[in-house]
């Protein structure tokens, strides 16, 4: 059986920057294993400007910012394998892949780091009425057609669902030449970023319908259009109000869904909100020397703080097989989330284990204007911070300082919510 | 006085910007967090630009397409003539980031840059 210190799991922005990071903290042997033809992931397909202004302080489109990470995973020599499906992962970190070239083999790691990302929901999932013809595609698949095969989908486009890639495939259809008709959301708020309605649909005069979904498609063979209703605050159409669209396309971008079929064979624990692992400070999860980060982990709105995460997994998963993390003692702090505040990563803090300061990312539950990011150590308001305005398809974040957590010795929980005062 | 509500497209955090105007001119900028964000109230109240993404035919390359920007904002109101400028491209792979396909898009001052490396076939 082969061995190396570090394999990850996807080579796209998370793995990148985790396997960058972890040579950084002075591991040789890393492999990253990717299924595509090549590294960088869904970056690829993301034309558009607008990654990279954390990161790099300037503004870049995804192909850019993706080829930052591969210029330094080329100049660090660290070793890769593309077309290299991964089959299983064991809870004694045995990984199982399988390549054209190499058929199937199993490599023994010291430590794994989960990084492959997340999927489309697909229509299956979303209980849409009506006929199954051709010209339905999630948002994600049309975007890799037009900016990587060169293909446009159709020429008069409906999307159901405002994530952000369905507003980015909206101008780029829309750029393109095709009618894009309506954007119809079934939430009372936009699942995508305010900057994306802005320049996407605002920009080319491109309807936004909330608390709108579609309830019938027609066309036995291609679509050749959909019928969308408003819906009641409980997400029931409300009879009366359809309207009919002739269309082409239709373009679905209703959620990403982490894909971690594998993590959970390897028995790897989950969080039923996230869809993702459970993890400690060290973003590790349940199961020892296992990592996880970047969308496989929560799905983010931003590439960079995907790079920045993916970062302390990649130095955490190095500090691992080095030696150099303390044992896990068992008697974590547990991180809560509530108000309005619907989760946390991590979910377990461990002081001995954190760096000098560590940032916990969260989302709320809906809308809030003028309102307060409070954390409480036990029942002790120590954080308090007025925001402007959240919403749940921006992620938010607090950062706390192991200074101030070692100074209570007796802490045991801390609670993140959201105050109106 | 005329005030304008605006949300930052200059990077993801979407700052709610406010702006005051007088007679055309900006009087005041609040709410966003960084300079971008001021410059960007200032030019969209008086002249909106945007970054062009696009992609260009490739010939002989690994990928039949390469993804392309303009490397600069364009005035607004000339984005469709820049995009008909880019859907005229044919280009020779190899390609690589930065190469320069077109100079000055439409008299803009900006010039179009491709943004993905396309090896040869």
């Amino acid at each position: 059986m082969q061995t190396y210190d570090i394999v990850i799991i996807g080579g796209g922005p998370a793995g990148l920057a985790a396997a960058i990071s972890a040579r950084k903290t002075g591991v040789e042997s890393i492999l990253v294993l990717e299924r595509d033809k090549e590294l960088g992931g869904i970056l690829n397909q993301c034309i558009h400007n607008g990654f990279g202004l954390h990161t790099f302080k300037e503004e870049l489109t995804g192909p850019e910012y993706a080829y930052r990470f591969v210029e330094q995973v080329l100049a660090e020599n660290i070793e890769y394998r593309l077309n290299t499906m991964v089959m299983d992962i064991s809870s004694d970190r045995v990984v199982t892949a399988m390549s054209k070239e190499d058929g199937m083999y199993q490599i023994k790691a010291g430590a794994i780091i989960l990084a492959m990302g997340c999927r489309e929901r697909p229509r299956g999932a979303l209980n849409i009425p009506g006929y199954r013809p051709a010209g339905i595609f999630s948002a994600g698949t049309a975007q890799r057609l037009v900016n990587i095969e060169g293909y446009l989908p159709g020429r008069q486009v409906v999307i159901l669902g405002s994530g952000d890639i369905g507003l980015i495939m909206a101008r780029r259809m829309t750029l393109e030449g095709a009618e894009v008709k309506v954007v119809a959301e079934l939430m009372p708020y936009s699942g995508g970023l305010k900057r994306n309605i802005v320049q996407c649909l605002d920009d080319f005069g491109i309807p936004l319908k909330l608390s709108h979904t579609v309830v019938d498609i027609e066309g036995k063979d291609h679509i050749s259009a959909v019928t969308i209703a408003a819906v009641d605050d409980r997400g029931k159409p409300i009879p009366g109000t359809e309207e009919r669209y002739s269309c082409d396309t239709l373009l679905l971008s209703c959620g990403l869904i982490p894909e971690n079929e594998l993590s959970r064979t390897a028995g790897v624990e989950m969080n039923p909100v996230t869809s993702g692992p459970i993890v400690n400070e060290s973003l590790e999860t349940n199961i020892p020397g296992i990592f996880a980060c970047g969308n496989v982990l929560h799905v983010h709105d931003l590439v960079d703080y995907v790079s920045e995460e993916a970062g302390r997994a990649g130095n955490a998963a190095a500090k691992f097989v080095m030696g150099q993390l303390p044992a896990d003692k068992g008697k974590p702090v547990e991180i809560k989330a509530c108000d309005g505040a619907r989760y946390t990563v991590p979910s377990t803090i461990d002081i001995d284990r954190m760096d000098d300061k560590m940032t916990l990312r969260f989302r709320v539950g809906a809308v809030y204007k003028d309102s307060y990011v409070s954390v409480y150590f036990d029942d002790e308001r120590v954080m308090h911070n007025k925001k402007r305005i959240m919403a749940p398809g921006e992620m938010e974040q607090v950062i706390l300082l192991k200074d101030k957590l070692v100074a209570k010795p007796h802490l045991k929980t801390i609670t993140v919510k959201i105050e109106a005062q | 006085m005329e005030k304008r509500e605006l949300t930052c497209i200059g990077c993801p955090m979407g700052c709610q910007i406010t702006v005051e105007l007088e007679d055309g001119q900006v009087l005041s900028v609040a709410g966003n967090t960084c300079g971008i964000g001021d410059k960007y109230a200032r030019n969209e109240v008086t002249h909106p630009e945007r970054t062009v993404t696009s992609t260009a035919i490739v010939v002989g390359g690994q990928g039949p397409r390469a993804s392309v920007k303009t490397k600069g904002n364009v005035p607004k109101d000339k984005i469709a003539d820049v995009m008909k400028e880019i859907d005229g491209l044919v280009l020779d792979a190899p390609v690589k980031i930065g190469d320069i396909v077109i100079k000055d898009v439409c008299g803009t001052g900006v010039d179009v840059v491709v943004t993905r490396n396309i090896s040869k076939e």
